[in-house]
């Protein structure tokens, strides 16, 4: 039970200053899942990876990785020396050269592997004597991410791993994760409000909104549910209302109406059909329009 | 052999990889006893979930599409050697059985499907004969 959810989260909440920015937030990410974290800006993404990490402590809710709970002292240790964890300041000391951060965060971890390391370097193409000071966006992303990955970790939490990067230095960024947990079976978690790598690597997901999760599960499931039933009349379209369940919403356009649902798109088709439309059109939704559909609810 | 899945389009990346993998086969570009790709390289190749490619060929194996044989890796089934001409057939009727639900889905009626088919079939016999 422990190791089947590598993260479990329950009714997390975390107030700060009057801010509500985790309320009541659950989780629960499978080991060995490519787990997308999305969301808006603001949507509780980097106050629950904090949370995870014990760089943050819960006002109150569970929380616990590795089946370890996040608040206690000794447990968090235990969690952050299994889990490679890339942030937003990505952690690179200035001052240091590529090489001399590499050799500096290797000598905190007996399981560093040099194979990989040197791996990494080659692939990435990292001048190792170059001052961190001088490397580009792109660069220091790319060095953060080969700290977390020679570390053998059993968890990566990246946050925003893409933030800044072009497409090209993405898709490397990709590439190695895929690679990566292909190879140790380890598992990632990864923030993001970048919809089109999420759609690309993702597994797993989750959408948090002003501090909650709106929507999670297997994204092939979600892509399988997820259904646009588009009606068109030869009339203005009617204020319909649908008793199918799975309807997440409807908009009226002149003769159009547009039914978005989560669940049992044929009993809604249904019930469209007893409306007589002149067309009835189902059709696949793409993350991008599941995710703006459900972040904009509450609008 | 080329599998290009498209992440955005909706539909289950690990189903678009089945279906290429069946057309490669069908076009002759995969043949019996040929080697498909490891879930590793291929993940990484196109940038995807291992786990999903996993899943596509266990759901290929499952179809009797290709054999996973332990430690080896995956192979294209050799059955499709001697039953060439039914698999042909069982492969088509997959793509029609899949274009007839859909197009139900869309409203259009059995008389209107069968008129469909056979426009279109006119259509490229016209086309043919021109060419």
């Amino acid at each position: 039970m422990a190791d089947a959810h590598v993260i479990e989260t329950g009714d997390l909440r975390k107030h700060y200053d009057g801010v509500e920015a985790l309320r009541g937030l659950t989780l629960a990410v499978p080991a060995g899942s490519i787990y997308g974290f999305l969301g808006r800006t603001g949507a509780g993404k980097t106050t629950t990876i904090k949370v995870l990490l014990g760089m943050a402590r819960p006002t109150s809710g569970r929380a616990t990785v590795f089946g370890l709970p996040v608040e206690s002292p000794q447990s968090s240790v235990e969690i952050r020396r299994r889990t490679g964890f890339v942030g937003d300041d990505k952690g690179l000391y200035d001052a240091m050269t590529v090489r001399g951060m590499i050799r500096y965060t290797a000598s905190f971890y007996p399981q560093w592997s040099r194979e990989l390391e040197e791996r990494y370097l080659r692939r990435f193409e990292l001048p190792a004597e170059r001052g961190i000071k001088d490397l580009s966006r792109g660069m220091r992303t790319k060095l953060a991410l080969l700290l977390a990955l020679c570390r053998n970790a059993d968890l990566l939490v990246l946050d925003e791993p893409t933030t800044g990067l072009d497409p090209a230095a993405t898709e490397d960024v990709l590439q190695a994760l895929v690679g990566h947990a292909a190879d140790r079976g380890c598992t990632v978690f990864f923030s993001s409000h970048q919809l089109a790598e999420v759609d690309q690597i993702a597994d797993r997901i989750a959408i948090v909104d002003r501090g909650r999760s709106v929507l999670a599960g297997a994204l092939d499931d979600v892509r399988a549910a997820y259904r646009r039933i588009e009606l068109v009349f030869d009339r203005d379209a009617p204020d319909a209302r649908f008793t199918a369940p799975g309807v997440v919403r409807v908009r009226r356009k002149g003769r159009v109406l547009s039914v978005l649902s989560s669940a049992g798109a044929e009993r809604i088709v249904d019930e469209a059909r007893a409306l007589g439309p002149v067309s009835v059109d189902v059709a696949p939704v793409a993350l991008k329009d599941i995710f703006l559909e459900t972040v904009a609810t509450e609008d | 052999m080329i599998f290009r899945p498209n992440a955005s389009s909706g539909v289950p990346i690990y189903l678009q990889l089945m279906e290429q993998v069946k057309h490669a086969i069908e076009t002759g570009a995969l043949r019996p006893g040929d080697q498909l790709p490891g879930i590793r390289p291929l993940a990484e190749e196109l940038v995807i979930n291992p786990n999903t490619v996993a899943k596509a060929y266990r759901e290929l194996e499952h179809d009797g599409v290709i054999e996973l044989r332990h430690g080896a890796g995956a192979f294209v089934s050799g059955a499709a050697r001697e039953k060439k001409l039914t698999e042909r057939l069982r492969a088509g009727q997959t793509i029609v059985a899949a274009a007839v639900d859909k197009l139900r889905a869309r409203g259009v009626t059995e008389a209107e499907i069968r008129r469909l088919f056979e426009a279109e079939l006119a259509r490229l016999t016209a086309g043919g004969s021109r060419g």
